[in-house]
Protein backbone atom coordinates (compact mmCIF):
# COMPACT_ATOMS: atom_id res chain seq x y z
CA UNK A 1 0.00 0.00 0.00
CA UNK A 2 2.67 2.43 1.04
CA UNK A 3 4.93 2.20 -1.97
CA UNK A 4 1.94 2.15 -4.22
CA UNK A 5 0.54 5.38 -2.82
CA UNK A 6 3.80 7.16 -3.33
CA UNK A 7 4.09 5.91 -6.88
CA UNK A 8 0.52 6.92 -7.60
CA UNK A 9 1.02 10.37 -6.14
CA UNK A 10 4.28 10.84 -7.98
CA UNK A 11 2.74 10.05 -11.33
CA UNK A 12 -0.32 12.09 -10.49
CA UNK A 13 -2.65 9.14 -10.85
CA UNK A 14 -5.63 8.59 -8.61
CA UNK A 15 -4.80 6.21 -5.80
CA UNK A 16 -6.09 2.76 -6.58
CA UNK A 17 -7.73 1.39 -3.46
CA UNK A 18 -8.16 -2.14 -4.81
CA UNK A 19 -4.42 -2.80 -5.00
CA UNK A 20 -3.29 -5.72 -2.84
CA UNK A 21 -1.22 -4.90 0.20
CA UNK A 22 2.48 -5.62 -0.07
CA UNK A 23 2.71 -8.89 1.77
CA UNK A 24 4.61 -8.59 5.00
CA UNK A 25 4.21 -11.69 7.08
CA UNK A 26 6.05 -14.87 7.95
CA UNK A 27 6.10 -16.90 4.75
CA UNK A 28 8.57 -19.46 6.01
CA UNK A 29 7.60 -21.07 9.30
CA UNK A 30 4.88 -23.67 9.58
CA UNK A 31 2.68 -24.15 12.60
CA UNK A 32 2.74 -27.67 13.98
CA UNK A 33 1.51 -28.14 17.52
CA UNK A 34 3.14 -30.65 19.86
CA UNK A 35 5.02 -31.91 16.84
CA UNK A 36 1.85 -33.54 15.51
CA UNK A 37 -1.12 -31.27 14.79
CA UNK A 38 -0.44 -29.58 11.44
CA UNK A 39 -2.17 -26.25 11.04
CA UNK A 40 -3.25 -24.61 7.83
CA UNK A 41 -2.22 -20.98 8.37
CA UNK A 42 -2.51 -19.90 4.72
CA UNK A 43 -5.38 -20.92 2.51
CA UNK A 44 -7.26 -19.97 -0.59
CA UNK A 45 -9.64 -17.09 0.08
CA UNK A 46 -13.29 -18.17 0.28
CA UNK A 47 -15.31 -17.38 -2.82
CA UNK A 48 -17.67 -14.98 -1.06
CA UNK A 49 -14.74 -12.58 -0.54
CA UNK A 50 -14.74 -11.85 -4.26
CA UNK A 51 -11.01 -11.40 -4.44
CA UNK A 52 -10.61 -8.73 -1.74
CA UNK A 53 -7.85 -10.87 -0.18
CA UNK A 54 -5.33 -12.75 -2.36
CA UNK A 55 -5.27 -15.54 0.26
CA UNK A 56 -6.29 -15.89 3.87
CA UNK A 57 -3.60 -15.90 6.52
CA UNK A 58 -3.74 -16.70 10.21
CA UNK A 59 -2.74 -14.03 12.72
CA UNK A 60 -0.03 -16.46 13.85
CA UNK A 61 2.05 -15.54 10.79
CA UNK A 62 2.11 -11.87 11.80
CA UNK A 63 3.66 -12.47 15.20
CA UNK A 64 7.29 -12.63 16.25
CA UNK A 65 9.20 -15.91 16.45
CA UNK A 66 8.99 -15.85 20.25
CA UNK A 67 5.22 -15.42 20.26
CA UNK A 68 4.79 -18.02 17.52
CA UNK A 69 6.81 -20.50 19.53
CA UNK A 70 4.59 -20.23 22.59
CA UNK A 71 1.78 -21.73 20.58
CA UNK A 72 3.74 -24.66 19.22
CA UNK A 73 3.82 -26.74 22.37
CA UNK A 74 1.01 -27.10 24.88
CA UNK A 75 3.53 -27.02 27.72
CA UNK A 76 4.54 -23.51 26.65
CA UNK A 77 1.07 -22.28 25.74
CA UNK A 78 -0.16 -20.26 28.74
CA UNK A 79 -3.78 -20.78 27.64
CA UNK A 80 -3.57 -24.44 28.56
CA UNK A 81 -4.01 -23.59 32.24
CA UNK A 82 -7.46 -22.30 31.37
CA UNK A 83 -8.19 -25.51 29.50
CA UNK A 84 -7.27 -27.50 32.62
CA UNK A 85 -9.57 -25.36 34.70
CA UNK A 86 -12.42 -25.83 32.24
CA UNK A 87 -11.85 -29.58 32.28
CA UNK A 88 -12.53 -29.57 36.01
CA UNK A 89 -15.72 -27.59 35.52
CA UNK A 90 -16.70 -29.97 32.72
CA UNK A 91 -16.65 -32.87 35.15
CA UNK A 92 -18.36 -31.08 38.06
CA UNK A 93 -22.09 -31.27 38.69
CA UNK A 94 -23.55 -27.75 38.76
CA UNK A 95 -27.06 -26.46 39.27
CA UNK A 96 -30.37 -28.03 40.28
CA UNK A 97 -30.26 -31.11 38.05
CA UNK A 98 -27.14 -32.65 39.58
CA UNK A 99 -25.63 -32.90 36.12
CA UNK A 100 -22.27 -31.96 34.69
CA UNK A 101 -21.28 -31.33 31.07
CA UNK A 102 -19.73 -34.81 31.19
CA UNK A 103 -23.07 -36.39 32.12
CA UNK A 104 -24.32 -35.70 28.59
CA UNK A 105 -21.13 -35.26 26.59
CA UNK A 106 -18.66 -37.62 28.24
CA UNK A 107 -15.13 -36.99 26.91
CA UNK A 108 -14.91 -33.54 25.30
CA UNK A 109 -12.02 -34.63 23.07
CA UNK A 110 -14.47 -36.97 21.35
CA UNK A 111 -17.90 -35.38 21.73
CA UNK A 112 -16.76 -31.84 20.91
CA UNK A 113 -14.68 -32.71 17.87
CA UNK A 114 -15.50 -30.33 15.03
CA UNK A 115 -17.82 -28.13 17.10
CA UNK A 116 -15.68 -24.97 17.26
CA UNK A 117 -15.14 -25.13 13.49
CA UNK A 118 -18.81 -24.55 12.62
CA UNK A 119 -19.74 -21.87 15.18
CA UNK A 120 -21.48 -19.42 15.09
CA UNK A 121 -24.28 -21.45 13.54
CA UNK A 122 -28.02 -21.46 13.01
CA UNK A 123 -30.03 -22.97 15.85
CA UNK A 124 -33.22 -24.58 14.57
CA UNK A 125 -35.06 -24.48 17.85
CA UNK A 126 -34.25 -20.92 18.81
CA UNK A 127 -34.37 -19.74 15.22
CA UNK A 128 -31.29 -17.59 15.51
CA UNK A 129 -27.57 -17.73 14.89
CA UNK A 130 -25.87 -18.87 18.08
CA UNK A 131 -22.29 -18.48 19.19
CA UNK A 132 -20.54 -21.17 21.19
CA UNK A 133 -21.08 -19.05 24.30
CA UNK A 134 -24.83 -18.93 23.68
CA UNK A 135 -24.93 -22.70 23.18
CA UNK A 136 -22.95 -23.27 26.37
CA UNK A 137 -25.37 -21.08 28.29
CA UNK A 138 -28.28 -23.00 26.82
CA UNK A 139 -26.84 -26.16 28.39
CA UNK A 140 -25.93 -24.40 31.64
CA UNK A 141 -29.43 -23.02 32.19
CA UNK A 142 -31.71 -25.62 30.59
CA UNK A 143 -29.85 -28.87 31.18
CA UNK A 144 -27.83 -28.24 34.33
CA UNK A 145 -30.42 -25.95 35.84
CA UNK A 146 -27.80 -23.38 36.81
CA UNK A 147 -27.60 -19.61 36.47
CA UNK A 148 -26.37 -18.40 33.09
CA UNK A 149 -22.64 -17.69 32.98
CA UNK A 150 -21.43 -14.21 32.27
CA UNK A 151 -20.91 -13.96 28.49
CA UNK A 152 -17.26 -13.05 28.72
CA UNK A 153 -16.49 -14.22 32.24
CA UNK A 154 -13.43 -16.40 32.79
CA UNK A 155 -15.48 -19.54 33.27
CA UNK A 156 -17.12 -19.05 29.87
CA UNK A 157 -13.95 -18.18 27.98
CA UNK A 158 -12.11 -21.10 29.55
CA UNK A 159 -14.88 -23.47 28.48
CA UNK A 160 -14.76 -22.21 24.89
CA UNK A 161 -11.01 -22.84 24.96
CA UNK A 162 -11.51 -26.43 26.12
CA UNK A 163 -14.16 -27.09 23.47
CA UNK A 164 -11.93 -25.52 20.80
CA UNK A 165 -9.04 -27.88 21.53
CA UNK A 166 -11.17 -30.73 20.20
CA UNK A 167 -11.22 -29.05 16.77
CA UNK A 168 -7.60 -27.98 16.50
CA UNK A 169 -6.31 -28.46 12.98
CA UNK A 170 -9.78 -28.77 11.46
CA UNK A 171 -10.77 -26.12 8.91
CA UNK A 172 -13.09 -23.32 9.98
CA UNK A 173 -16.32 -24.00 8.11
CA UNK A 174 -19.19 -21.75 9.14
CA UNK A 175 -22.35 -21.76 7.04
CA UNK A 176 -23.32 -18.42 5.59
CA UNK A 177 -26.32 -19.37 3.47
CA UNK A 178 -29.80 -20.65 4.28
CA UNK A 179 -31.32 -19.26 7.46
CA UNK A 180 -27.98 -17.75 8.58
CA UNK A 181 -27.68 -15.54 5.52
CA UNK A 182 -29.39 -12.41 6.81
CA UNK A 183 -27.29 -12.47 9.99
CA UNK A 184 -24.17 -12.91 7.88
CA UNK A 185 -25.18 -9.93 5.74
CA UNK A 186 -25.70 -7.83 8.85
CA UNK A 187 -22.21 -8.78 9.98
CA UNK A 188 -20.74 -7.83 6.62
CA UNK A 189 -22.42 -4.45 6.82
CA UNK A 190 -20.84 -3.84 10.24
CA UNK A 191 -17.44 -4.96 8.92
CA UNK A 192 -17.47 -2.26 6.27
CA UNK A 193 -18.96 0.56 8.37
CA UNK A 194 -16.54 3.33 9.33
CA UNK A 195 -17.22 3.87 13.01
CA UNK A 196 -16.21 6.55 15.44
CA UNK A 197 -14.41 9.83 15.25
CA UNK A 198 -11.51 8.16 13.45
CA UNK A 199 -13.98 6.80 10.86
CA UNK A 200 -12.35 3.40 10.57
CA UNK A 201 -13.98 0.17 9.47
CA UNK A 202 -12.60 -3.29 10.18
CA UNK A 203 -11.82 -3.42 6.46
CA UNK A 204 -9.65 -0.28 6.58
CA UNK A 205 -7.18 -2.04 8.84
CA UNK A 206 -7.59 -5.76 8.20
CA UNK A 207 -8.46 -5.81 4.49
CA UNK A 208 -6.68 -2.75 3.08
CA UNK A 209 -3.65 -2.67 5.37
CA UNK A 210 -2.86 -6.17 6.63
CA UNK A 211 0.89 -6.68 6.67
CA UNK A 212 1.50 -2.99 7.41
CA UNK A 213 2.58 -1.55 10.71
CA UNK A 214 0.23 0.85 12.44
CA UNK A 215 2.61 2.34 14.96
CA UNK A 216 3.97 -0.64 16.96
CA UNK A 217 1.25 -3.05 15.84
CA UNK A 218 1.70 -5.35 12.88
CA UNK A 219 -1.72 -5.58 11.24
CA UNK A 220 -2.99 -9.06 10.52
CA UNK A 221 -6.13 -9.94 8.60
CA UNK A 222 -8.06 -9.95 11.87
CA UNK A 223 -8.99 -13.62 11.54
CA UNK A 224 -10.83 -15.33 14.40
CA UNK A 225 -9.60 -18.91 13.91
CA UNK A 226 -7.34 -18.58 16.97
CA UNK A 227 -10.04 -17.49 19.43
CA UNK A 228 -10.14 -17.52 22.35
CA UNK A 229 -6.65 -15.99 22.23
CA UNK A 230 -4.15 -15.74 25.06
CA UNK A 231 -2.77 -12.20 24.75
CA UNK A 232 0.62 -11.48 26.22
CA UNK A 233 -0.41 -7.85 26.59
CA UNK A 234 -3.06 -8.55 29.23
CA UNK A 235 -1.83 -12.04 30.19
CA UNK A 236 -5.22 -13.71 29.91
CA UNK A 237 -7.56 -15.43 27.50
CA UNK A 238 -9.59 -13.03 25.37
CA UNK A 239 -12.84 -13.78 23.58
CA UNK A 240 -13.73 -12.76 20.04
CA UNK A 241 -16.19 -10.17 21.27
CA UNK A 242 -13.63 -8.63 23.61
CA UNK A 243 -11.31 -8.21 20.64
CA UNK A 244 -14.10 -6.65 18.54
CA UNK A 245 -14.90 -4.33 21.45
CA UNK A 246 -11.27 -3.20 21.66
CA UNK A 247 -10.89 -2.64 17.94
CA UNK A 248 -14.07 -0.53 17.72
CA UNK A 249 -13.20 1.39 20.89
CA UNK A 250 -9.88 2.28 19.28
CA UNK A 251 -11.72 4.10 16.51
CA UNK A 252 -13.12 6.48 19.14
CA UNK A 253 -16.55 4.95 18.69
CA UNK A 254 -19.35 3.79 20.93
CA UNK A 255 -18.91 0.03 20.63
CA UNK A 256 -21.56 -2.66 20.71
CA UNK A 257 -21.78 -4.70 23.91
CA UNK A 258 -20.12 -8.10 24.23
CA UNK A 259 -22.77 -10.73 23.43
CA UNK A 260 -24.94 -8.26 21.49
CA UNK A 261 -26.78 -9.34 18.32
CA UNK A 262 -24.48 -7.03 16.35
CA UNK A 263 -21.37 -8.80 17.60
CA UNK A 264 -22.93 -12.22 17.02
CA UNK A 265 -23.53 -11.22 13.40
CA UNK A 266 -20.04 -9.76 13.10
CA UNK A 267 -18.56 -12.92 14.58
CA UNK A 268 -20.31 -15.06 11.97
CA UNK A 269 -19.14 -12.79 9.17
CA UNK A 270 -15.52 -12.55 10.34
CA UNK A 271 -15.40 -16.33 10.95
CA UNK A 272 -16.57 -16.87 7.37
CA UNK A 273 -13.64 -14.80 6.08
CA UNK A 274 -11.45 -17.47 7.66
CA UNK A 275 -13.27 -20.51 6.24
CA UNK A 276 -10.43 -22.87 5.36
CA UNK A 277 -7.91 -21.83 8.03
CA UNK A 278 -7.36 -24.31 10.84
CA UNK A 279 -8.99 -23.84 14.21
CA UNK A 280 -5.99 -22.85 16.33
CA UNK A 281 -7.69 -22.02 19.57
CA UNK A 282 -6.52 -21.40 22.15
CA UNK A 283 -3.79 -19.47 20.36
CA UNK A 284 -1.17 -16.99 21.57
CA UNK A 285 -0.87 -13.42 20.32
CA UNK A 286 0.62 -10.21 21.65
CA UNK B 1 -20.42 32.10 44.68
CA UNK B 2 -18.24 35.07 43.97
CA UNK B 3 -15.35 32.94 42.82
CA UNK B 4 -17.54 30.87 40.52
CA UNK B 5 -18.99 33.93 38.86
CA UNK B 6 -15.52 35.26 38.39
CA UNK B 7 -14.35 32.01 36.83
CA UNK B 8 -17.32 32.00 34.48
CA UNK B 9 -16.64 35.55 33.51
CA UNK B 10 -13.04 34.73 32.74
CA UNK B 11 -13.81 31.64 30.63
CA UNK B 12 -16.53 33.62 28.91
CA UNK B 13 -14.02 36.20 27.88
CA UNK B 14 -11.53 33.57 26.83
CA UNK B 15 -14.12 31.72 24.73
CA UNK B 16 -15.22 34.97 23.14
CA UNK B 17 -11.68 35.83 22.23
CA UNK B 18 -11.02 32.37 20.91
CA UNK B 19 -14.00 32.36 18.61
CA UNK B 20 -13.07 35.77 17.30
CA UNK B 21 -9.67 34.41 16.32
CA UNK B 22 -10.52 30.86 15.25
CA UNK B 23 -12.40 29.39 12.36
CA UNK B 24 -14.72 26.72 13.85
CA UNK B 25 -14.76 23.34 12.04
CA UNK B 26 -18.20 23.85 10.51
CA UNK B 27 -17.27 27.00 8.59
CA UNK B 28 -13.81 26.12 7.26
CA UNK B 29 -13.65 27.06 3.58
CA UNK B 30 -12.41 24.17 1.41
CA UNK B 31 -11.88 24.87 -2.28
CA UNK B 32 -12.67 22.36 -5.01
CA UNK B 33 -9.36 20.52 -4.40
CA UNK B 34 -9.86 20.38 -0.64
CA UNK B 35 -7.32 23.16 0.00
CA UNK B 36 -7.82 25.64 2.85
CA UNK B 37 -6.02 28.88 2.10
CA UNK B 38 -7.05 30.90 5.18
CA UNK B 39 -5.21 30.02 8.43
CA UNK B 40 -7.55 28.70 11.13
CA UNK B 41 -6.13 31.02 13.79
CA UNK B 42 -4.58 34.47 13.99
CA UNK B 43 -1.46 33.07 15.65
CA UNK B 44 1.10 31.73 13.19
CA UNK B 45 1.79 27.99 13.49
CA UNK B 46 4.75 26.88 15.58
CA UNK B 47 6.67 24.02 13.89
CA UNK B 48 8.29 22.89 17.15
CA UNK B 49 4.87 22.39 18.73
CA UNK B 50 3.55 20.81 15.54
CA UNK B 51 6.23 18.17 15.61
CA UNK B 52 5.21 17.23 19.16
CA UNK B 53 1.53 17.12 18.23
CA UNK B 54 2.39 14.70 15.42
CA UNK B 55 4.27 12.38 17.77
CA UNK B 56 1.80 12.39 20.66
CA UNK B 57 -0.55 9.42 20.82
CA UNK B 58 -3.19 11.55 22.48
CA UNK B 59 -3.06 14.24 19.79
CA UNK B 60 -2.16 13.76 16.14
CA UNK B 61 -0.48 10.37 16.45
CA UNK B 62 0.40 10.90 12.80
CA UNK B 63 3.38 8.56 13.01
CA UNK B 64 0.97 5.72 13.77
CA UNK B 65 0.49 5.71 10.01
CA UNK B 66 3.34 7.82 8.56
CA UNK B 67 7.11 7.59 8.75
CA UNK B 68 9.04 10.86 9.14
CA UNK B 69 12.87 10.72 9.04
CA UNK B 70 13.13 13.94 11.04
CA UNK B 71 11.16 12.36 13.90
CA UNK B 72 13.37 9.35 14.44
CA UNK B 73 13.67 9.79 18.21
CA UNK B 74 10.00 8.84 18.52
CA UNK B 75 9.65 5.06 18.20
CA UNK B 76 7.46 3.03 15.84
CA UNK B 77 6.54 4.79 12.63
CA UNK B 78 3.65 3.25 10.70
CA UNK B 79 3.37 2.12 7.09
CA UNK B 80 -0.31 2.77 6.48
CA UNK B 81 0.23 6.19 4.88
CA UNK B 82 3.08 7.46 2.68
CA UNK B 83 6.27 8.73 4.35
CA UNK B 84 6.02 12.46 4.91
CA UNK B 85 9.60 13.34 3.99
CA UNK B 86 9.46 16.10 1.41
CA UNK B 87 5.75 16.92 1.79
CA UNK B 88 6.72 20.59 2.08
CA UNK B 89 7.94 20.36 -1.53
CA UNK B 90 5.04 18.31 -2.82
CA UNK B 91 2.19 20.38 -1.40
CA UNK B 92 1.35 24.02 -0.77
CA UNK B 93 0.55 25.25 2.70
CA UNK B 94 -3.13 25.52 1.75
CA UNK B 95 -3.17 21.90 0.57
CA UNK B 96 -1.47 20.65 3.72
CA UNK B 97 -3.97 22.55 5.85
CA UNK B 98 -6.78 20.95 3.88
CA UNK B 99 -5.24 17.47 4.16
CA UNK B 100 -4.78 17.68 7.91
CA UNK B 101 -8.16 19.31 8.53
CA UNK B 102 -10.10 16.83 6.38
CA UNK B 103 -8.06 14.55 4.12
CA UNK B 104 -11.26 13.04 2.73
CA UNK B 105 -11.71 16.08 0.51
CA UNK B 106 -8.29 15.56 -1.08
CA UNK B 107 -8.17 11.75 -1.10
CA UNK B 108 -11.75 10.45 -1.37
CA UNK B 109 -12.34 7.42 0.85
CA UNK B 110 -8.93 7.68 2.51
CA UNK B 111 -8.25 5.87 5.79
CA UNK B 112 -6.69 9.10 7.13
CA UNK B 113 -8.92 10.60 9.84
CA UNK B 114 -10.29 14.14 9.55
CA UNK B 115 -8.63 16.11 12.32
CA UNK B 116 -10.82 19.20 12.19
CA UNK B 117 -14.36 17.96 11.92
CA UNK B 118 -17.11 17.49 14.52
CA UNK B 119 -20.08 16.06 12.64
CA UNK B 120 -21.16 13.21 10.43
CA UNK B 121 -19.78 10.31 12.46
CA UNK B 122 -21.30 6.85 12.93
CA UNK B 123 -21.57 6.00 16.66
CA UNK B 124 -19.07 8.60 17.84
CA UNK B 125 -17.55 7.69 21.18
CA UNK B 126 -16.39 9.55 24.25
CA UNK B 127 -12.68 9.49 23.33
CA UNK B 128 -11.34 5.93 23.78
CA UNK B 129 -13.79 4.77 26.47
CA UNK B 130 -16.04 2.76 24.14
CA UNK B 131 -19.00 4.75 25.53
CA UNK B 132 -21.22 7.07 23.53
CA UNK B 133 -20.08 10.66 23.18
CA UNK B 134 -22.08 13.12 25.22
CA UNK B 135 -22.72 16.65 24.05
CA UNK B 136 -20.79 18.32 21.29
CA UNK B 137 -17.65 16.69 19.97
CA UNK B 138 -14.32 18.44 19.95
CA UNK B 139 -12.28 18.08 16.78
CA UNK B 140 -9.34 15.67 17.10
CA UNK B 141 -6.97 18.66 17.00
CA UNK B 142 -7.57 22.28 17.93
CA UNK B 143 -7.29 25.02 15.34
CA UNK B 144 -3.93 26.04 16.75
CA UNK B 145 -2.65 22.45 16.72
CA UNK B 146 -3.61 22.19 13.05
CA UNK B 147 -1.68 25.38 12.30
CA UNK B 148 1.31 24.07 14.26
CA UNK B 149 1.27 20.76 12.37
CA UNK B 150 1.00 22.54 9.02
CA UNK B 151 3.92 24.79 9.96
CA UNK B 152 5.99 21.71 10.77
CA UNK B 153 5.00 19.88 7.58
CA UNK B 154 6.14 22.95 5.59
CA UNK B 155 9.63 22.42 7.01
CA UNK B 156 9.81 18.87 5.57
CA UNK B 157 11.68 19.76 2.37
CA UNK B 158 14.18 17.63 0.54
CA UNK B 159 15.24 19.90 -2.30
C1 LIG C 1 -7.26 1.10 13.58
C2 LIG C 1 -7.04 -0.22 13.12
C3 LIG C 1 -8.02 -1.33 13.41
C4 LIG C 1 -9.36 -1.39 13.16
C5 LIG C 1 -10.26 -0.32 12.56
C6 LIG C 1 -9.80 -2.71 13.56
N1 LIG C 1 -8.75 -3.42 14.06
FE1 LIG C 1 -8.75 -5.40 14.58
N2 LIG C 1 -6.81 -5.24 15.14
C7 LIG C 1 -6.01 -4.11 15.03
C8 LIG C 1 -4.70 -4.39 15.56
C9 LIG C 1 -3.53 -3.40 15.61
C10 LIG C 1 -4.71 -5.73 16.00
C11 LIG C 1 -3.56 -6.53 16.63
C12 LIG C 1 -2.65 -7.04 15.54
C13 LIG C 1 -3.40 -7.93 14.59
O1 LIG C 1 -3.62 -9.12 14.86
O2 LIG C 1 -3.82 -7.43 13.52
C14 LIG C 1 -6.05 -6.24 15.70
C15 LIG C 1 -6.46 -7.56 15.94
C16 LIG C 1 -7.69 -8.08 15.58
C17 LIG C 1 -8.05 -9.47 15.74
C18 LIG C 1 -7.18 -10.56 16.33
C19 LIG C 1 -6.49 -11.38 15.28
C20 LIG C 1 -5.65 -12.48 15.88
O3 LIG C 1 -5.14 -13.31 15.12
O4 LIG C 1 -5.49 -12.54 17.10
C21 LIG C 1 -9.33 -9.59 15.27
C22 LIG C 1 -10.17 -10.85 15.24
C23 LIG C 1 -9.75 -8.27 14.82
N3 LIG C 1 -8.72 -7.39 15.02
C24 LIG C 1 -10.98 -7.98 14.27
C25 LIG C 1 -11.42 -6.68 13.97
C26 LIG C 1 -12.78 -6.36 13.59
C27 LIG C 1 -13.89 -7.36 13.42
C28 LIG C 1 -12.82 -5.00 13.43
C29 LIG C 1 -14.01 -4.11 13.18
C30 LIG C 1 -15.10 -4.24 14.07
C31 LIG C 1 -11.49 -4.50 13.63
N4 LIG C 1 -10.67 -5.54 13.99
C32 LIG C 1 -11.11 -3.17 13.47
C33 LIG C 1 -6.38 -2.90 14.47
C34 LIG C 1 -7.65 -2.60 14.01
C1 LIG D 1 -4.96 5.99 9.96
C2 LIG D 1 -3.89 6.42 9.10
C3 LIG D 1 -3.43 7.86 9.03
C4 LIG D 1 -3.24 8.78 10.05
C5 LIG D 1 -3.49 8.60 11.55
C6 LIG D 1 -2.74 9.97 9.43
N1 LIG D 1 -2.63 9.79 8.08
FE1 LIG D 1 -1.90 11.15 6.72
N2 LIG D 1 -2.32 9.85 5.17
C7 LIG D 1 -2.74 8.55 5.32
C8 LIG D 1 -2.84 7.95 4.01
C9 LIG D 1 -3.26 6.49 3.72
C10 LIG D 1 -2.45 8.93 3.07
C11 LIG D 1 -2.38 8.83 1.54
C12 LIG D 1 -3.65 9.27 0.92
C13 LIG D 1 -4.47 8.06 0.58
O1 LIG D 1 -4.03 7.30 -0.30
O2 LIG D 1 -5.49 7.83 1.20
C14 LIG D 1 -2.12 10.12 3.85
C15 LIG D 1 -1.64 11.30 3.28
C16 LIG D 1 -1.09 12.35 3.99
C17 LIG D 1 -0.40 13.47 3.41
C18 LIG D 1 -0.02 13.64 1.94
C19 LIG D 1 1.27 12.84 1.80
C20 LIG D 1 2.04 12.91 0.50
O3 LIG D 1 3.08 12.26 0.42
O4 LIG D 1 1.63 13.55 -0.44
C21 LIG D 1 -0.04 14.29 4.46
C22 LIG D 1 0.73 15.59 4.37
C23 LIG D 1 -0.51 13.66 5.68
N3 LIG D 1 -1.15 12.48 5.36
C24 LIG D 1 -0.32 14.18 6.95
C25 LIG D 1 -0.80 13.61 8.14
C26 LIG D 1 -0.73 14.24 9.43
C27 LIG D 1 -0.06 15.56 9.71
C28 LIG D 1 -1.36 13.42 10.31
C29 LIG D 1 -1.67 13.62 11.78
C30 LIG D 1 -2.13 14.88 12.22
C31 LIG D 1 -1.78 12.25 9.57
N4 LIG D 1 -1.43 12.40 8.26
C32 LIG D 1 -2.42 11.13 10.13
C33 LIG D 1 -3.05 7.90 6.53
C34 LIG D 1 -3.03 8.51 7.79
Amino acid sequence: MRRLNVAALATGLAVCAAAPALADFDEVDELVINGEIEMTTRAEAPEHLNGVLPEIISGWRFRTDETQQLQMDDFDNPAMLAVDQATEVWNTALGSEGQSCASCHDDPAVSMEGVRAVYPKWDEEREQVQTLEMQINECVTERLGAEAWEYDGDRMIDMTALISTASRGMPVDVAIDGPAQSTWEQGREIYYTRYGQLELACANCHEDNWGNYIRADHLSQGQTNGFPVYRLRNARLNSTHQRFYGCIRDTRAETFPVGSPEFVALELYVASRGNGLSVEAPSVRN
Amino acid sequence: MKRITLALAVTGVAAGMASAQQVPPSVVQYDEYGDVSEPLTATAGDPVQGRLVMASRGQGNCIACHAVSDMEEFPFHGEVGPPLDGVGDRWSEASLRGIVANAKNVFPGTIMPAFYKVEGYVRPGDAFTGKAAEGDLDPLLTAQEIEDVVAYLMTLKEG
